[in-house]
């Protein structure tokens, strides 16, 4: 069976974020990106759908800087195939980048046909839009998100989404569908350090030009900033028996013990 | 060739080889030699092929060296006796049958050579009568130490001796106290049979079968020479077909034993070599080959394992034996190890502490073993949660904590003074720091403190500051070959930029880890720099008279010596010469130096979560053995090891009775202004 | 500003979510703003008297097919789509719930609008709005002005305090008749985690544990303090992702939404899918060795010590309150 997994790289929060100059974008001298989670899950779900059926899985992303990394490492999972669109500025609002994709995706030989369209439902910085569904609408394909599970026979994805409170559905989706993925089957395997390396010198990724598209509109940044703080807990000092002991009057003065 | 008859009593003490048997049966014995030889030297090239079917291996040919190791552990046997029961057990059994295998050969050459060709016996008189009490003496001495060992497998049933994975046969053990006590037993009652024939004035020089003798001295003669017959033939046949069967019993660990002795690691112990995993027994280098065949299943490596200690499923005796059974039955094609003969938790238990390789009589690399393996397991990506998040922080940040490398010189915030940056300015020694002591908060402050020590000594230090990352050695370790390469080329990359002073060139680690991988496993082109522990840097400073002590420590502290710092690089003397400059009284653990009990950190450990029940882990064992000595404080000098016994304090409800102190926040309370 | 506010209600298997009511609260502030009118939006099969609960917004928008019995969200913003190109809302909050997501970016993709993500405020100004919307997972907060038409905007639980959008205020329903296209993909049944022995909705006190517990046999340690206070074990996704605690055990955005009279976390760091899950909590107390977690941002007390000795010491200092 043929995937196609749509990632993108985020910043990554492992950092202190800073607001820069313009006060409405991130500060980007010592911003970090890094694979979004739920990609990764997506990818990890493709994996698992092409270690049981076969088939091939190509990615495709912009451009970005350390994107590279992110391709070999996928490749060394086990993709075929990775594309990067080039030539585009990489922080995009999504709808923007749901348009490039999308022209890609029709206008890319190869890509299509697909069986299976996934990418992670998403992605911290997913302000004006989720890219799953308007792909699905650009290609006339059926969609759900807050996949958790993916069973294939047939034309038919029998799909797994989460609701809440510990309740799933299941659905039946005729193939070809994007899906949206929360997280896959199993967590993201690990790929030894020797194989990325190996993936770096056997493998090439290969450079699509952007489209030109139009600017996305509706939705503008006015400021951004780190949020305030609302309020502390009032921290309780000493060793754990007294924590424990202050704990204890605390709570039985509210009548809770 | 002679029929001599228990009557032909000869005038002088004299060697009657062959006496009572018959020409027919000495043809026999002959032919039944040489067949028995025959078979013994098919089963010695059987070993000797498959351990040449092992992958290529570089040894560094150390003629001097390798005797010597020779001679000290394989004939002297000094690691061996360091347990004194089974030290006299197994001398007596070794000396005992070497003298007597001695002494048959010694026979042999006087009656099939100078007597048959030269018509000349040299074994007679005075010498013969010390051959023959010679032989005696080491026959008990043979079956005393038979007797300890049964006493030993059977009475009091060590649970070191249990071997599940056999790599020969079940019984085997039995089997090999049995044939040997057969072969002396049959050759003093043999020997008994033909001293009560005789009767000879000089009789008494062979003592004990003299004394056995009594027992029979009345019996006809006919009845003796039958006795003998049975006796002699008995042990012909056990003596025989001992030696036949050597090849295929752990018996052979008499040659395989002494190879493995003779290929002993040469390079510093911790050094690991660079390599594939192993995935099944072809992926073992003949060199590895060598030494899981020298195993004498003596379990002293399982009895010393603080993973085995715990609870966990590792014991390095089976990992051994079990690899050695799928050598033993690789012919042609190789059993695939992982998953069914050694399962991945076994694997993944090991702290690489390297006790097991320390105290193994026949120096077998364990270690080296367990991490071929993970090295195959890392490779298919099968590696739990814990790790491969600590793989993944190491690989993106550089540091296992999953913290940003910007941040780790963060620490040095909050100091009154700046430490230099080596790559910016001349520095004369790089202090490489390590993940836990600059990001972890409870191992920061003696971070500081030795910071403060190390300016107030006046020492011209700098940092690498964020261009420090891991040094790679627990990665390397957890089998991620791959990443210990590109963490070592990303320092190797950020040294380049240091700027020496003068030459000076040495690198100060704080943990023992980062010291083993630097010192041992970096390849530095051109002028490679001393590679110190910061407890050597302590010891010096102190010796010198360059940090004065302000005030002498009182107390008693006991003090562990760090796996990688003592056993990898046999540096236990530093520490301890420190604590002395101190003023403390050091009282010493049981189990110290080259016997120290692993906080349970390495080989990655610390990023593993406990899945299976654990008796105790492994750094309770250790507080509470340093507890029980009555002592305020357990000095660490690795920032693991600060942190383990800081957590097992609490989980062993020992809080209030022992404080976990590093050797620097004591150098600094002693070297403080007052 | 042209056009109503619209709050699309959220009912699963009979019942509205507590997030219904937030975003009632919500819009009927925006609905000022604009100086329009506040509209709930319920589509369902046979839900009508569903509707009467709905009394804060100035009408009810009821419309029924059979097609939006099942949770199909395709079915649902068709219906939308339909209402919207009909009625020309100026906005529409939607839940952003697991449930609801997908009906706001399908609409928006059938629109051609953007859907507006992760917003925890809205304000109407001058024929816009302006949301705030938190970015990278809560490390950012952006003033965002919305010019879309409609704006279609996805609002986070706990936005506003559900009981300001509750109303006795009888409900007017208006009927809105739909036709739903045949829907690709089938909704074939829920899966129910196994059945739990405990309802943590229905606790009054929860000892919820998170990686900090860091083994399965500590988690003892949190059910025996539970036992004595006379409350139930619950935990965040990671404890529950290792099979730890079982799936009716979650608290947070994919698990159980709670509010019992005390939550008691230890070792949970407080990320912001839990949050979601516990923040209506009366009182929160937080155990953790991390200082800086963001947990404590949202607990009334705290301590920054270890659970594995906070939980027995604890354990002995209520027993001995109790039984003594």
């Amino acid at each position: 069976m043929d995937i196609l997994v749509l990632m993108k790289v985020v910043p990554d929060v492992v950092e202190e974020l800073e607001v820069g100059p313009d006060g409405k974008s991130l500060d980007t001298s010592f911003l970090r990106t890094i694979l979004n989670e739920r990609d990764d899950h997506a990818l990890e779900q493709a994996l698992l759908l092409k270690d049981k059926h076969g088939g091939k899985i190509t990615l495709l992303t912009l451009d970005a800087a350390d994107i590279d990394d992110v391709l070999f490492t996928a490749l060394a999972k086990g993709a075929d195939r990775a594309v990067k669109i080039g030539g585009v500025e990489s922080a995009q609002s999504t709808q923007t980048v749901v348009k490039i994709f999308g022209d890609v995706i029709a206008k890319t030989p190869g890509l299509l046909p697909a069986d299976l369209i996934l990418t992670g439902v998403s992605a911290i910085d997913d302000l004006d839009g989720l890219m799953a569904a308007p792909i699905a609408q650009q290609l006339g394909w059926p969609y759900t998100g807050v996949v958790t599970g993916v069973t294939m026979a047939d034309k038919t994805a029998t799909v797994i989404k989460e609701f809440a409170g510990g309740v799933r559905g299941e659905y039946d989706v005729p193939t070809p569908a994007v899906l949206g993925i929360q997280a896959a089957e199993k967590p993201p395997r690990y790929v030894p350090v020797a194989k990325v390396r190996a993936a770096m010198k056997s493998a090439t990724i290969e450079t699509v030009d952007a489209p030109a598209v139009e600017a996305a509109a509706g939705v503008e940044v006015q400021q951004m900033a780190k949020p305030q703080v609302g309020g502390h807990a009032e921290m309780i000092e000493g060793s754990p028996e007294e924590v424990a002991e202050k704990l204890c009057e605390l709570l039985a003065q509210r009548g809770l013990i | 060739m002679k029929h001599i008859a228990f009557q032909d009593i000869p005038v002088e003490p004299l060697r009657q080889t062959f006496v009572n048997i018959p020409p027919w049966a000495q043809i026999v014995t002959y032919v039944g030699g040489a067949a028995a030889m025959g078979v013994f030297c098919y089963g010695l090239w059987r070993h000797v092929q498959r351990w040449r079917a092992g992958k290529p291996e570089t040894v560094d040919w150390n003629w001097a060296e390798r005797i010597k190791a020779l001679l000290l552990y394989a004939v002297a046997q000094a690691r061996v006796v360091s347990d004194a029961y089974a030290g006299a057990m197994h001398l007596a059994i070794f000396w005992g049958m070497a003298v007597l295998a001695a002494a048959t050969g010694i026979a042999t050459v006087d009656w099939d050579v100078t007597y048959l060709l030269m018509d000349f016996q040299f074994l007679k008189g005075n010498f013969y009568l010390i051959y023959e009490a010679a032989a005696d003496l080491f026959g008990l001495a043979l079956i005393g130490g038979l007797a300890m060992a049964f006493y030993r497998r059977y009475v009091t049933k060590p649970k070191k001796l249990e071997t599940p994975y056999p790599p020969t046969f079940g019984f085997d053990s039995a089997y090999l106290l049995l044939i040997l006590l057969g072969v002396a037993v049959t050759g003093f009652v043999a020997e008994a049979a033909r001293l009560a024939a005789q009767k000879l004035p000089w009789s008494a020089w062979s003592f004990g079968g003299h004394v056995l003798a009594q027992a029979v001295w009345g019996m006809s003669p006919e009845g003796l020479v039958k006795l003998h017959h049975v006796f002699w033939t008995a042990h012909a046949v056990l003596a025989l077909a001992f030696i036949a069967l050597i090849p295929w019993s752990k018996a052979f660990h008499i040659f395989s034993s002494s190879v493995s002795i003779f290929l002993r690691k040469l390079t510093p112990p911790g050094a690991l070599a660079a390599g594939e995993g192993v995935a099944d027994a072809a992926g073992l280098t003949w060199r590895q080959r060598v030494q899981v065949d020298g195993c004498t299943w003596c379990g002293r490596c399982q009895e010393a394992c603080p993973a085995n200690a715990s609870g966990q499923p590792l014991s390095p005796k089976n990992l051994i034996l079990k690899l050695a059974g799928a050598v033993a039955s690789s012919n042609g094609s190789t059993p695939k190890l992982h998953g069914d003969i050694i399962k991945a938790n076994e694997l993944w238990a090991c702290t690489t502490c390297m006790v097991c390789e320390q105290v193994c009589p026949v120096f077998i690399e364990q270690p080296r073993a367990v991490v071929d393996l993970r090295r195959h397991l890392v490779g298919q990506g099968e590696v739990d949660k814990g790790p491969q998040d600590a793989l993944t922080k190491l690989q993106r940040y550089g540091n296992s904590l999953g913290q940003s490398d910007r941040m780790r010189a963060k620490w040095t915030q909050g100091l009154a003074f700046k430490i230099k940056d080596a790559r910016k300015e001349p520095v004369d020694y790089v202090w490489f720091v390590g993940d836990y002591a600059s990001y972890d908060a409870r191992v920061q402050d003696t971070t500081k403190r030795t910071a403060n020590v190390f300016q107030k000594a006046g020492l011209d230090f700098g940092l690498l500051y964020e261009a420090e990352r891991n040094s790679g050695n627990d990665a390397r370790r957890l089998g991620e070959e791959g990443l210990f390469e590109m963490l070592r080329d990303k320092n190797m990359q950020a040294f380049e930029k240091v700027q020496w002073k003068n030459g000076s060139r040495i690198v100060v680690t704080t943990d023992p880890h980062t010291l083993n991988t630097l010192k041992n496993e970096y390849t530095w082109d051109g002028d490679k720099p001393a590679v110190v522990h910061y407890s050597e840097v302590l010891e010096q400073l102190l010796g010198s008279g360059k940090l004065p002590v302000a005030r002498r420590l009182a107390g008693c502290v006991t003090f562990h010596d760090p796996c990688y710092l003592g056993r990898y690089n046999n540096i236990y003397d530093a520490p301890r010469n420190v604590l002395k400059a101190l003023g403390v009284e050091l009282v010493e653990m049981p189990r110290n130096r080259e016997r120290s009990h692993c906080c349970g950190a390495g080989g990655g450990r610390i990023w593993m979560e406990d899945t299976e029940k654990l008796a105790e882990r492994p750094a309770e064992s250790r507080v509470r053995e340093a507890a029980a000595l009555g002592v305020t404080t357990l000095v660490v000098a690795c920032p693991k090891d600060l942190v383990m016994f800081q957590d097992a304090l609490k989980t062993a409800g020992l809080e209030g009775k022992l404080v976990i102190k590093d050797i620097a926040d004591l150098v600094e309370e002693a070297t403080r202004p007052a | 500003m042209a056009g109503n506010i619209w709050v699309l209600a959220e009912a699963s298997r009979g019942q509205f979510s507590e997030i219904t009511f937030e975003l009632l609260a919500l819009g009927r502030e925006v609905a000022g703003q604009a100086g329009a009118p506040l509209e709930a939006v319920l589509l369902g099969s046979n839900a009508r008297e569903l509707a009467q609960k709905l009394g804060a917004a100035d009408t009810v928008l009821y419309a029924d097919n059979a097609a939006l019995a099942d949770p199909v969200p395709e079915s649902a913003a068709a219906a939308l789509a339909q209402l919207i190109k009909e009625k020309q809302p100026a906005a529409v909050l939607v839940p952003l719930t697991n449930i609801s997501v997908d009906v706001g970016v399908v609409l928006a993709a059938q629109l051609g609008v953007p859907f507006l993500n992760y917003c925890k405020d809205l304000k109407a100004e001058g024929g816009n709005f302006t949301a705030t919307c938190v970015l990278y997972g809560g490390k950012m907060e952006a003033a965002v002005s919305v010019s879309a038409k409609p704006a279609i905007i996805g609002v986070l639980p706990s936005a506003r305090q559900a009981d300001a959008g509750r109303s006795d205020k009888a409900a007017t329903v208006t009927d809105v008749a739909v036709t739903l296209p045949e829907q690709k993909l089938k909704f074939k049944k829920y899966l129910e985690p196994a059945a739990g022995d405990v309802d943590i909705t229905k606790q009054n006190i929860l000892i919820s544990v998170g990686r900090g517990i860091q083994t399965k046999d500590n988690i003892e340690l949190a059910q025996e303090l539970a036992d004595v206070m006379g409350g139930a074990v619950s935990g965040s996704r990671p404890v529950i992702d290792q099979g730890w605690l079982p799936l009716t055990r979650q608290v947070g955005k994919s698990g159980m939404n709670v509010k019992p009279k005390l939550y008691l976390a230890l070792g949970i760091s407080g990320a912001p899918e839990h949050q979601e899950g516990m923040r209506g909590a009366q009182l929160i107390v937080a155990v953790n060795t991390d200082a800086k977690a963001p947990i404590f941002n949202i607990a009334h007390y705290g301590a920054a010590i270890d659970l594995l000795e906070f939980a027995p010491a604890m354990k002995e200092a209520v027993a001995k309150r109790k039984g003594a």
